[in-house]
């Protein structure tokens, strides 16, 4: 009998341990709480604006959950598995596809419809065409983003260039300068961090290359643009112009102020980081420039990148989440954000409001912004860019001649879109 | 509770593998497809399957008896008759199996650092050229093993000692009036009698070393140019990054045999050496 | 000629010890250099300046409190459930007499030859459909039972004479109460060891907490170490700061608890 007792009462007890275990309540009295993920830098901004949201809406609460880039597709995919997504989410534009394809997002037409603040017309057209998907809406732009050439104006002039290059050729021959500028010192023109899929996958676009083929259906890159792109790009790795690996470099601002390299291919947001992280002396010695392009046309193509933000279907806090999307696409908002971020507003409004053109770092992004093309809408572009990544790796590190790389990359692209193909061809 | 978590899901994985269940199929069920062996044909075709065989490999043939031979040799140490403070030893030898393997491969992303390292900055001492250890593909793999080796001899050398001191000291005792010297009675006494424990020591350490992964995870991502790409970390990409479950699936069996099968390839040569 | 012999043996031993712990001593030095001193050149064995700032900052700014309370439960969770249930599967192994016993056993032993990552995805689908991901149970549950818990205490109860067992039985004592108060005592040492092995496999995993925690909040200790490693992998002295406090707890349980641990190992080979 007692043994009964104690056996019921352990039962009760374990039963009890995982209820707290599993506890965690969403909702204090009528506040209601909303996780929002946010990727990179942005999330030590975003905490900084959740301030004024939550004073203008008392009722609700934002919970962010930062995530480092390099992990953030892999969480994002465990968390679409595990029914377990947040409610509002920073999405990068050429992920949406692929969360689209899932299910897993909610449509914003209506919404943008009845909304006072968000108005499609005011946003930078390309970039909001990235978050339609047959004709419906899936996300709203937060910031737009594509790549500009990072470079320090000393060294430059040193080389002998007293302004950025504007040709494949002319970048070849400043990057031999600067090399036999450094003599024996272990130092290198430029930064191509083969942990970044970016700078093979711009070559390519600015050479002309569509990078797939038959509407996405297989990959198109042992084809004659791309391997022309490819053969340019590995050239900085053979002659000691860009450094091979990434363990060498733990610290790009450190890197550049140092003069270890000279030149770095990224994005709006290292305009903010340069500024905080690089030494006041080094304030007056870095510039931004568009990128050059492959012939006389300057500039050189760069990706229509950005981030959107986006609310997902499993959600059921869609009405906060979008009050959170609307705060966000308020021009002063959008200002601030960008005055923290460095990231690039994506309404034309509030560049209207701000002097952001005059900037002398950001006017090369405005430069760029009109010599952009989309990267391809497949849901498996994730899959594909990292393997473009691995492939360019291996070239750098002459594993595989170029020919050999891109075959093999062709190989592999074709595998991963299998089940795309099948899935098109059941539904024609 | 084990046949539900844990012999239920070894016949779902076995299952899984014969179709195409990815990420499409969580979506929607229909999109999955019963493929048979295509899984393991696959394999045979991929490259990174063969590169991150082979990586597993090397990591397993060096690394273990690497690792069994430095724990033989701790315990030895730690077990003369000459020494004393044999506990204080013993601890000091441990600390790294209880450390937390992804706190010490953090110290050791920074030890291995090309240009601030302490590794390289001891090798200049002597005369060596910095090498870039995790960046370069020749030398990542032993940079991994080198800290597996570190982190792992103790737990080996406990249980070494253990065996050790089942050997009776008369034994040791006869053969030194016989004139042995030390490496003759360590081939002759030691050695032989020590074979359980080797046996022991050789499987859990070959089943450990096969299933390589939070290194490479933490230390370099499988990389440069996959060259520390482990079975279980290939297996974790296209399973828990790409959501190809499948596929994922089919690289888990295919680890299961070659484990199943070094196990018994070294009971055999054991019981070999037993009858020899 | 036995003193040069001495004198070669310690010198072998001690540096084979400094060379042992120096990573770990390096990494308390560097968590106590102010931010950016570690990448110079000559690496610096000791910090000029000692300073608690990063240590401050993972309390303040990156909620390592709440890890360590994830860590902490987890651990602590799994330790005090998996010793319930090995033991009792290992006194039914142990004492009990039923039909195909030693083959189930057996079978349970050949299981120990499967690796866990081929459970891993199905685990994870079946956890997901049982709601469990992304919680403490979720975590734990593949924990609560382990061959190796099993064997262990089987091994040791084999040793409880059964004279013992059916004396309380004819005393009236259930099958509970036998368990509860006759076997648990007399296991103690067992438990402790099994304990300390849990407690510390549990508190140093990865893999898993890694796909079943989708939420930051709930990260352990090693997970959101390695997620830190992504966002901050330039703080070197952050790193090693974050480093320093998730080795601290299973250090200390260990030094504490050392005996019982080497003992477990022993036990477990010598009669395995």
């Amino acid at each position: 009998m007692e043994a009964v007792k104690l056996r019921l009462v352990s039962t009760g007890l374990l039963f009890s341990l995982m209820l707290i275990l599993n506890g965690g309540c969403a909702k204090d009295g009528d506040v209601t709480t909303v996780r929002f993920w946010v990727m990179g830098a942005e999330g030590e901004v975003v905490e900084q604006l959740i301030p004024i949201f939550e004073e203008e809406y008392p009722h609700i609460r934002v919970r962010i959950q930062k995530i480092p880039w390099t992990a953030a597709h892999e969480k994002l995919l465990t968390a679409y598995a595990s029914n377990s997504t947040p409610d509002i989410c920073q999405l990068g534009n050429t992920w949406i596809p692929e969360f689209e394809m899932l299910n897993a997002l909610e449509a914003l037409d209506s919404r943008v419809d009845e909304s006072t603040i968000i108005d499609a017309d005011d946003f930078f057209e390309g970039v909001w065409q990235t978050n339609i998907i047959d004709d419906r809406l899936y996300g709203i732009p937060w910031y737009v983003d594509t790549r500009v050439l990072f470079y320090r104006k000393d060294i430059f002039e040193k080389a002998g260039f007293s302004k950025p290059p504007e040709t494949w050729q002319e970048l070849y021959e400043l990057s031999q300068n600067i090399k036999s500028l450094a003599g024996d010192t272990e130092r290198y023109a430029i930064l191509l961090p083969t942990n970044e899929w970016t700078p093979p996958v711009i070559f390519g676009l600015q050479a002309g290359s569509n990078l797939l083929r038959d509407s996405g259906t297989f990959g198109d890159f042992s084809s004659e643009e791309f391997r022309e792109a490819f053969g340019y790009y590995a050239q900085y790795f053979y002659e000691g112009l860009a450094p091979v690996g990434v363990t060498q470099v733990t610290n790009i601002y450190q890197g550049i102020t140092e003069g270890f390299f000279t030149m770095y291919i990224t994005g709006p947001w290292n305009v903010g980081e340069f500024r905080r992280r690089l030494p006041g002396h080094m304030q007056d010695k870095w510039a931004t420039a568009p990128l050059p392009g492959p012939d006389e046309n300057y500039p050189g193509v760069s990706i229509a990148g950005g981030a959107s933000l986006v609310v997902f279907n499993e959600s059921d806090k869609k009405d906060e989440a979008w009050k959170l999307i609307e705060f966000f696409s308020r021009p002063e908002i959008q200002l601030k954000f960008n005055q923290l971020s460095g990231n690039l507003p994506p309404r034309l409004s509030t560049w209207e409001i701000s002097d952001l053109k005059d900037d002398p770092h950001i006017r090369a992004f405005y430069q760029q912004l009109d010599h952009v093309v989309p990267l391809p809408q497949v849901p498996e572009w994730e899959q594909i860019a990292m393997k473009i990544q691995q492939y360019a790796e291996i070239v750098s590190m002459r594993r595989m001649t170029v020919a050999e790389a891109l075959a093999a990359l062709d190989d592999e692209v074709d595998r991963i879109l299998d089940k795309r193909r099948w899935i098109l061809s059941r539904s024609d | 509770m084990i046949t539900v978590f844990f012999f239920f899901p070894v016949v779902a994985a076995l299952f899984m593998s014969f179709t195409d269940f990815d990420i499409y199929g969580l979506s929607d069920i229909g999109f999955v497809r019963f493929i048979g062996l295509s899984n393991y044909a696959d394999l045979l075709n991929d490259p990174l399957f063969w590169t991150a065989l082979k990586n597993t490999f090397y990591f397993v043939l060096v690394g273990g008896p690497l690792s069994i031979a430095v724990s033989l040799g701790a315990a030895l140490l730690i077990n003369s008759r000459l020494v004393r403070f044999k506990s204080f030893f013993r601890l000091m030898y441990f600390v790294p199996v209880v450390a937390t393997l992804v706190s010490v491969a953090v110290v050791w992303r920074y030890i291995y650092h090309p240009r601030f390292g302490l590794l390289n900055f001891a090798l200049d001492k002597i005369g060596i050229e910095p090498i870039d250890w995790l960046g370069d593909p020749v030398w990542a793999m032993p940079a991994i093993i080198l800290l597996a080796v570190w982190k792992n001899f103790g737990f080996n050398m406990i249980i070494f000692i253990a065996g050790l001191q089942n050997i009776p000291e008369e034994l040791y005792e006869a053969a030194r009036i016989d004139g042995a010297n030390a490496v003759s009675q360590f081939k002759s006494i030691t050695l032989p009698m020590l074979a359980p424990t080797m046996l022991f020591v050789g499987i859990i350490t070959m089943i450990g070393y096969f299933q390589l992964f939070a290194e490479p995870y933490v230390m370099t991502q499988g990389g440069p140019v996959n060259s520390t790409l482990s079975i279980v970390l290939y297996m974790y990409q296209e399973g828990f990054r790409w959501w190809n479950m499948g596929y994922s699936a089919s690289l888990a069996f295919v680890l299961f045999l070659i484990i199943f099968i070094g196990t018994l390839i070294q009971l055999r040569v054991q019981k070999r050496g037993y009858e020899g | 000629m036995n003193r040069i012999h001495k004198i070669f043996l310690y010198a072998l031993l001690i540096s084979t010890a400094a060379i042992t712990l120096s990573p770990i001593v390096w990494m308390l030095s560097v968590s106590l250099m102010p931010a950016g001193a570690s990448s110079t050149y000559p690496p610096p064995f000791l910090p000029d300046d000692v300073t608690l700032e990063h240590y401050e900052n993972l309390f303040t700014r990156l909620n390592l409190a709440r890890y360590l309370l994830n860590s902490t439960v987890i651990a602590v969770g799994v330790t005090l459930l998996s010793l319930l249930i090995n033991s009792m599967a290992g006194y039914a192994f142990a004492k009990y007499r039923f039909r195909g016993r030693d083959k189930l056993f057996r079978l349970l032993l050949a299981g120990l030859v499967i690796p866990a990552q081929v459970t891993m995805l199905p685990l994870f689908l079946m956890l997901n459909k049982m709601g469990f991901i992304n919680t403490y149970v979720g975590v734990m549950i593949p924990g609560m039972a382990s061959v190796f818990g099993i064997f262990l205490m089987r091994q040791y109860m084999l040793s409880i004479p059964d004279s013992l067992i059916d004396a309380a039985r004819i005393d009236g004592a259930g099958d509970f109460m036998v368990y509860w108060r006759l076997v648990i005592p007399l296991c103690k040492p067992i438990f402790v060891t099994l304990a300390i092995f849990t407690f510390m496999g549990t508190w140093n995993d990865f893999l898993w907490p890694l796909i079943v925690m989708t939420d930051d909040s709930m990260y352990t200790l090693p997970v959101a170490l390695a997620n830190l490693m992504g966002e901050h992998a330039q703080d070197t002295e952050l790193m090693m700061a974050g480093s320093v406090l998730t080795i601290l707890p299973v250090m200390l349980v260990f030094m504490v608890l050392q005996k019982y641990y080497i003992q477990g190992i022993m036990m477990g080979s010598v009669k395995g």
